[in-house]
């Protein structure tokens, strides 16, 4: 089957009930997107599917024709994404395991919502779990992703929404 | 875990026996000495071995320069001997060395160590990284190899220029003499080839540029954009990713099993049979798992089938009853018990499963010279020794990459290196080169749990309020018996790390009559050390129960335990300016109440004050005031984080995550009922640092052990319901 993965086309021959997870880390071997629970509860292999964040560990790769994949390799081309550079700035990561889901969770989200409040945070950012309890300053950090993409807004086309 | 935190000198240990431990001050002299020679911008440890080989006597544990090369490019390449869990310890190490060394800081890079005993951690007398040690235990050494590396590049310019050392200065990885200046790159090749210096001179701690200072992580560009290499995502030629079949019962055996339809599966390659079970092994994990699930294997469930929660707090119970080894006593407990009024309680948590995000996983490559192991641990010197011992190989020949963890909290430190030794097998008896991934499922079901704990305590009080007695039964069971550490850690049949925060708090010294004793039944469950060991639950119950006896005395929390807790104590001032910066005794908003907690561990004393409400049966945790004093801080961001990494570890526990079992088996199996905190239920945590020069303590667990219990005496605030099982329910 096709797929399109950061703006690049990949032939992949495997079966179609494989998820999009494997067949990004294991065939394709963008190893960025994480494996953490299979079963859509943790949030660590988040991407971006047109836009929107889906689950890849539990989407199976044969849906995923003819839409726009993004992985966490693909949110920027020099980690200046304004999700990036705040979770820098906030000093955000601990072992940094969940973080490319939490990163592509906050994306989706600034780029749907803009300025998002207390509340939408809680919403949109809880089906991410960091054993490290990184929480408070991933909500610094979304608040601050916000400012930055206001004070520059779309610098640069990324493959991301 | 493995030590003293009040003594950090070299230990013996069951692993590595040091009959007579030289003193610090001659354990870095000698170390410096016996470097001579080595080069500052030599490759580690090819060279160092060679260099050992060429000595007569066998060398001291750590030349300087196992710790840092500078490349002519002027890089900074900081060997990090200590495993990057999340604990920041790949930035404030490496602070350390570059603050003696006074070198650029955006220059600076940190690689992993390889296993060597040259980077032993003096704490445990092995590679290892565990018991918030880091930090403490290599920060005289790394300063040491930082000074005399930049005596070396000054002695360097010196020669180049032809003026006297004590004419140079440095500065940000620069010698500067005169008109002279030379940057560290262009000095290294000479600076490679003088003598080490006897002694050097470290900095006076008011010239610290980046020692105390918030400086930000060095991992963050990495762990952002999906490159930082955890070993899950590491490939090798020709790797074939495992999925193993394990029991579902502890101590069960494979009787027999069937793998034709595991091989039926696409991208299944082969099947074997290893210690830990039956391994499929795919071209990829989808493949691998498949064909473990469809594997039908034939168990002999043994005695473990029999397994249950409730049959195990019955039997915990009933020997809660009785008195058991002797932890700590003082005067007699049962005559001042007898005929009083006597408070009693009887408090219980459950087994735990560590869970970090990363499921376990280890990449084995065997080659004709050796072997090479890629993963991410915390016990490299167990790992190679034991991986050794299966291939039949030196341990030296055993190559350890230790990659990024994606947490640890103790599960990646396994005295049987079970992740390690398994994946080992599997490319042994496979003959493939091999990656074994754990699914989420594997890794709750997979044992090495924090044990289940139950504690009895009666107590009497004295006409003015304070405890007379105090008596503190514990069961459960042991984690060193039955591994190398058992002879150093189990005393008397006395588990020290059983009893840590109970027969030690400093609570007990005001008490005339105490006594704190333990049991430590068997089962066929792994237990193993939970981030904060024994004090995840005994400051549950310790401070729980000192609540209870305030409240019994009717008289305030804070005041009660400031008049049990030595004037000078450093609990006492973590916990004063916790009730400072909270506002204890200020009126709190509608609804909302306020419970506090006090535990010292590994060195640190950190006081905790939650504020919650309760609607219905929902706890919520609105706000946690934390204080800590660990004596000198190298970061404070890091040492704020590692707070509230510690209290968000705590709360899943207090407010969540149980294992349970029945008929043999663990009824949780992935986060959906396995729950642990989420970002919705995130208290407003306010971290501070007590001013400190005393004792240098840890940071990666002390955060944890307070939590639960100022979270359940708040709910006793908020409620007057006094909750004496973990995690809390009101119904």
């Amino acid at each position: 089957m096709k797929l399109e993965v950061n703006g690049k086309q990949h032939e992949v021959d495997v079966p179609a009930d494989m998820p999009l997870l494997w067949v990004l880390r294991d065939v394709i071997g963008l190893t960025g997107t994480k494996f953490g629970c299979g079963m859509a509860q943790c949030g660590a292999c988040t991407v971006q599917v047109d836009g929107a964040a889906i689950r890849s560990c539990i989407t199976p790769a044969s849906a995923m024709a003819g839409k726009k994949i993004t992985t966490i390799e693909g949110l920027s081309a020099d980690v200046t994404h304004p999700v990036q550079r705040a979770w820098i700035e906030a000093d955000v990561v601990q072992c940094g395991y969940c973080q490319s889901g939490q990163v592509m969770a906050a994306a989706a989200l600034l780029a749907q919502k803009p300025k998002p409040t207390d509340a939408e945070i809680d919403t949109a950012m809880s089906g991410n779990i960091c054993r490290c309890g990184t929480y408070q300053r991933i909500r610094t950090a979304v608040h601050r992703a916000s400012e930055l993409m206001a004070a520059a807004p779309a610098k640069e086309k990324s493959h991301a929404a | 875990m493995l030590r003293d935190p009040r003594n950090p000198g070299i230990q013996p240990t069951a692993l590595s026996p040091r009959p007579s431990a030289p003193s610090r001050r001659d354990f870095l002299k000698s170390a410096v000495a016996l470097s001579a020679g080595l080069v500052v911008a030599f490759s580690i440890p090819i060279g160092l071995r060679r260099a050992f080989a060429q000595q007569a006597k066998p060398p001291a544990p750590v030349p300087p320069n196992a710790f840092v090369r500078i490349a002519p490019d002027n890089s900074v390449t900081i060997l990090l001997k200590h495993s990057e869990m999340g604990q920041g310890v790949g930035t404030s190490l490496p602070m350390v060395l570059a603050e003696e060394l006074d070198c650029d800081w955006s220059h600076v890079r940190v690689e992993h160590a390889p296993a060597d005993m040259v980077y032993a951690n003096a704490a445990f007398g092995m590679q290892g990284t565990g018991g918030s040690t880091s930090t403490w235990e290599s920060f005289g050494q790394l300063r040491q190899a930082g000074a005399t590396a930049r005596a070396l590049l000054i002695a360097a310019a010196a020669q180049k220029w032809n003026v006297m050392a004590i004419d140079c200065r440095t500065e940000k990885g620069y010698v500067i003499s005169g008109a002279h200046k030379a940057s560290y790159g262009e000095l290294a090749d000479t600076a490679a080839k003088l003598p080490i210096p006897d002694e050097v001179k470290l900095k006076d701690a008011k010239d610290f540029v980046l020692i105390g200072k918030p400086v930000k992580r060095l991992d963050s560009k990495a762990k952002v954009s999906g490159t930082a290499e955890f070993g899950i995502d590491v490939k090798r030629p020709n790797m074939l990713i495992a999925v193993i079949a394990r029991p579902t019962v502890f101590g069960a055996k494979v009787k027999s099993f069937d793998a034709t339809k595991a091989k039926a599966v696409a991208g299944v390659v082969d099947v074997v049979q290893v210690p830990a079970g039956v391994a499929v092994l795919g071209k990829h994990f989808w493949a691998a798992k498949q064909g473990r699930d469809a594997l039908a294997i034939d168990w002999d469930l043994g005695a473990g089938a029999a397994l249950s929660t409730a049959g195990l707090r019955a039997e915990y119970h009933q020997l809660a009853q009785k008195t058991g080894a002797i932890a700590k006593s003082a005067g007699n407990v049962e005559a001042a018990l007898e005929g009083a009024q006597v408070i009693e309680a009887e408090y219980d948590l459950p087994f735990l499963a560590h869970a970090p995000m990363e499921p376990l996983n280890c990449t084995v490559e065997i080659g004709t010279d050796g072997c090479d192991i890629y993963t991410g641990t915390q016990f490299q010197t167990v790992d190679q020794k034991i991986a050794a011992a299966i291939l039949g190989l030196k341990p030296e020949q055993v190559r350890i990459h230790t990659t990024f963890l994606g947490g640890g909290f103790g599960r990646r430190a396994t005295p049987t290196s079970d992740f390690v030794a398994e994946a080992v097998h599997v490319a042994k008896v496979s003959g493939k080169t091999v990656k074994v991934v754990w699914t989420r499922e594997d890794d709750i079901h997979g044992g090495y749990y924090r044990p289940m704990w139950l504690s009895r305590l009666r107590a009497t009080l004295g006409k003015d309020g304070k405890p007379a007695a105090w008596a503190h039964t514990l069961v459960g069971q042991s984690i060193m018996a039955g591994t190398m550490m058992e002879a150093m850690m189990v005393k008397d049949g006395v588990d020290q790390t059983s009893v840590e925060g109970a027969a030690d708090s400093p609570y007990l010294a005001a008490i005339p009559a105490h006594r704190v004793d333990l049991h430590s039944p068997k089962s066929p469950v792994s237990v193993l050390w939970w981030r904060s060991v024994g004090h995840s639950h005994t400051a549950f119950v310790v401070e729980s129960f000192i609540d209870e006896l305030a409240g019994a005395a009717k008289q305030d929390p804070l005041a009660y335990r400031r008049e049990l807790l030595p004037k000078d104590s450093r609990e006492r001032r973590a916990l004063d300016l916790a009730a400072e910066k909270f506002g204890w005794g200020k009126p709190l908003a509608k609804g909302r109440a306020a419970g506090m907690a006090v535990h010292a561990s590994f060195g640190s004393y950190v006081a905790q004050i939650a504020e919650v409400s309760v609607d219905g049966n929902a706890i919520k945790v609105h706000r946690v005031v934390c204080a800590i004093d660990c004596g000198p801080v190298v970061n404070p961001l890091t040492v704020e984080a590692q707070m509230q990494s510690g209290i968000v570890y705590g709360l899943s526990a207090a407010l969540h995550s149980e294992l349970t079992f029945k008929d043999g088996r663990v009824e949780q199996s992935n986060f959906h009922n396995y729950p642990v905190l989420r970002l919705a239920e995130m208290p407003k945590i306010e971290v501070h640092i007590v001013p400190s020069t005393d004792k240098m303590g840890g940071c990666g667990e002390p955060g944890t052990p307070p939590i639960a219990p100022a979270v359940a005496n708040a709910v006793f605030a908020a409620t007057g319901k006094r909750l004496r099982s973990l995690p809390l329910r009101l119904a």
